[in-house]
């Protein structure tokens, strides 16, 4: 089992407002409110922290080397001991985990952001497939996300009804006044930009209606919600296009009681890789979600929240069969991946969200779940509780 | 809480070629984990997690291609953790590898690192699109030329000593059957009338554009006990990160550099860098950053590590022999130049460096650099284990 051996506590979360495009701002012009925020929160000042850890991924930016500047919102003077990974911000805090269980570090800062307008992220997107034989053919993620829930209604595990249940859901806990922010938390409608829509800002709606989109992020002249993208998909099933970023504070034992009264402790976080082809592939079900969740001790006691990373309204549907959720777990109470989704960024905000709640006392024990690559095919599971009062 | 001993047991390699296009890039990754995974006598079921690293995922025109490399790494139903951090990610993924094992997550990591640098063009990869650049700055040359001048004017070396660097390194590359490039009839006259190219940069004190990969075998006390050939030992490791640009920043020794290197020393006990250690595996990328580096690594005080260079110090059968492979000047698949400085260390001490071994290593360094001379990962490694 993939359990702490030293007791880390994620102490502190923030995110931006989740907007439709950021252009004119640069990465650090939107990182350095919400790393002042995490820090604020946790009392920390950034010569405090022993290890900083980030996600990002240079194909958004649409320039190599993007997180270099990133590193300008930290203020890496005097220099730090820093690391990145080219992906979700997530695995940033796995890594960021691990530094705090070797003992060389008490704190670690970690951060996500990307810039899912700055391209055509559908397009973007088919980039990261196989460079051989999948690339060529420009399969996009909608494209393939439809096969899986085409996959997903044949077997009989959804239908097109249940999954608009699913994005009503999503939307609906997003929208104002559905949640209950917190300063401290950084939770709630924050997340949800453009908020309640029904699904016309769906991420892949549109490119067309982002263009248009006027400066507060509202979409104007978008597809209907209940239009098809890619059949059985319609829009409200797909994600909005999204920029933002989001960091969290990690602290070890002591350190992380003196910061937060209730930390939301690490009890176990696992993550676990599937083959790349989706023809070897069954998309209806997630074994690495599963062998992750079983890894980091999900099962071995009752969750009462997740927060799952389905950017398709049909991948919530698989993760909850891969997590045995039942209808008494809370899903999604943030609205999800389908109310916000600025790529590299949306996992990590998973955990984050989880451990607000954790914070608030609205939850004791939640799950939190990070994917990446195409139909789910790496996933990351944390455990996280609240200590009994 | 104790750190679990880190050993390195298993080193693997590919062919580095400027064009391997007798592989894909899939081909290329297994060639030096299959290498790696021999060496430890082990098998892809050995192996509890994948530690992987490259540059910008422009080099080669794929997104996160570790998606797509999960197959070919042995890696499905694993973690798979990719890294990077520019030039040095070769040594920060080897780190954050080490990391997994010290922390008793995982008992036996695979950890990789790679560049296919003909799928595309590297130095336009490297050349970031106006505005984020001035339209000139062609390449790291381009960045870093300015920075070399710099050192020379601060130092007082001669104009020579850079082509002593690169007629040493491409000489020691003979003796690797690995490195890329085998210049057999290299002659130090050769290197100081080759063309210039970012003055006082020559064409022959530049590195190679190379394909390659490098692979590392890293396990506990237990997996050490079981391998067939001697391990090597981590001791310290250390990475740092300073702002590409800001106003008081060192370019020709960084501080992120020597406070690496000091944590680095701090860590493995040492306190005279010069004696205690054995031989150097030094980014190198453009010649004169071999006397730069003796200087903020701490094994030659301020304005005297030209001197070392120039004394012969650094040559094979010196007394503190740099880059024994041939270093990056013979060969840079960008990605895994990091990890094979890592990786040829830890040769050193394991006393598998073949036709280049420094005779009698017993402790090695390590090291790695990239972005704006900001980004520092080093490692050291010795014969024995840790005592602590």
């Amino acid at each position: 089992m993939t359990h702490a051996r030293r007791d880390v506590a994620i102490v502190a979360f923030a995110q931006t407002d989740h907007r439709h495009r950021t252009d004119g701002l640069s990465e650090v012009e939107t990182l350095m409110p919400v790393l002042h925020d995490a820090l604020g929160q946790a009392g920390l000042a950034a010569r405090d922290i022993d290890f900083t850890c980030s996600g990002s991924s240079d194909y958004l930016a649409g320039r190599a080397f993007s997180f270099t500047m990133a590193l300008d919102g930290v203020g890496a003077w005097p220099p730090i001991a820093e690391s990145h990974v080219e992906t979700d911000g997530a695995w940033a805090l796995y890594e960021a985990w691990v530094k705090i269980l070797t003992g060389a570090a008490d704190t670690a800062l970690v951060y996500a952001f990307g810039t899912s307008s700055a391209g055509d992220i559908r397009d973007v997107l088919t980039r990261q497939l196989d460079p051989y034989y999948l690339a060529p053919l420009w399969p996009d993620p909608v494209a393939l996300a439809a096969l899986q829930a085409r996959a997903l209604i044949d077997a009989g595990d959804t239908d097109e009804r249940a999954l608009a249940g699913i994005a009503a859901r999503s939307r609906a806990a997003a929208a104002p006044g559905a949640a209950v922010p917190q300063r401290h938390c950084g939770t709630g409608p924050r997340a949800g930009q453009p908020r309640g829509n029904d699904g016309r800002a769906a991420w892949i709606a549109e490119t067309v209606a982002a263009r248009s989109a006027d400066a507060k992020g509202t979409v104007r002249g978008s597809r209907a919600a209940d239009d098809y993208v890619v059949a059985p998909l319609r829009a409200r099933d797909c994600p909005p296009i999204g920029d933002g970023a989001a960091a969290v504070v990690l602290a070890a034992g002591d350190t992380a009681r003196r910061i937060h009264d209730r930390p939301a402790w690490i009890r176990g976080i696992d993550h676990r890789i599937e083959a790349h082809a989706l023809g070897v592939r069954d998309l209806t079900e997630s074994p690495s979600t599963r062998l992750a969740a079983t890894r980091a001790g999900a099962f071995d006691a009752p969750v009462d929240t997740a927060e799952l990373h389905a950017p398709f309204t049909s991948q919530e549907v698989v993760l909850r069969k891969a997590l045995r959720l039942g209808d008494d777990v809370t899903v999604n109470p943030s609205g999800g991946a389908l109310a916000a989704n600025p790529v590299m960024a949306t996992g990590l905000i998973r955990l984050g969200e989880a451990a607000a709640r954790i914070h608030r006392g609205a939850s004791d024990r939640a799950l939190a779940h990070a994917t990446a690559g195409p139909c789910l095919q790496q996933n990351l599971v944390a455990v996280l509780e609240g200590e009994t009062r | 809480m104790t750190r679990e001993p880190v050993a390195v047991v298993g080193i693997g390699q590919t062919r580095h070629a400027a064009a391997r296009r007798d592989v894909s890039i899939a081909g290329l990754v297994r060639e030096a984990a299959r290498r790696a995974l021999d060496d430890a006598a082990l098998t892809w079921s050995d192996i509890d997690a994948v530690v992987i690293g490259k540059a910008p995922d422009f080099f080669e025109g794929v997104m996160t291609p570790e998606h797509y490399l999960a197959d070919a790494l042995g890696a499905v139903g694993k973690p798979l953790l990719r890294v990077h951090t520019a030039g040095s990610v070769g040594g920060s993924t080897a780190l954050v590898a080490a990391d997994l094992v010290a922390a008793r997550v995982h008992r036996t990591v695979l950890t990789l690192a790679f560049e296919k640098q003909s799928e595309s063009n590297a130095m336009w990869g490297l050349s970031l699109p106006v505005p984020f650049q001035q339209p000139l700055l062609a390449g790291a040359g381009g960045f870093f030329a300015p920075h070399v001048r710099a050192y020379m004017r601060r130092t007082g070396a001669p104009d020579g000593v850079g082509s002593l660097v690169a007629y040493k390194d491409r000489r020691n590359a003979l003796k690797n059957p690995y490195a890329h490039l085998h210049e057999h009839d290299i002659t130090l006259e050769k290197v100081r009338t080759s063309p210039m190219l970012w003055d006082p940069i020559r064409y022959s004190e530049t590195c190679p554009s190379s394909d390659g990969a490098c692979a590392m075998v890293l396990t506990d006390r237990a997996g050490a006990a079981r391998a067939p050939y001697p391990p090597a030992w981590l001791h310290g490791g250390a990475m740092r990160s300073e702002p590409t640009l800001f106003a008081g920043k060192d370019f020709v020794s960084p501080r992120a550099g020597k406070d690496c290197a000091a944590d680095v020393y701090h860590q493995a006990g040492i306190t005279d860098p010069r004696r205690e250690i054995d031989a150097v595996e030094m980014y190198v990328p453009f010649s004169w950053y071999e006397p730069m580096w003796l200087e903020n690594l701490g094994f030659a005080a301020e304005g005297e590590g030209w001197k070392l260079t120039e004394a012969g110090v650094t040559a094979l059968d010196g007394d503190l022999p740099v880059n024994p492979s041939g270093g990056v000047l013979s060969t840079n698949p960008i990605g895994a130049s990091g990890m094979l400085r890592f990786a040829e260390a830890a040769l050193q001490v394991r006393g598998r460096a073949g036709e280049h071994q420094v005779a009698g290593a017993r402790k090695a360094l390590g090291h790695a650099y990239g972005g704006g001379a900001q980004f520092f990962s080093m490692w050291l490694v010795a014969a024995e284990p840790p005592t602590t």
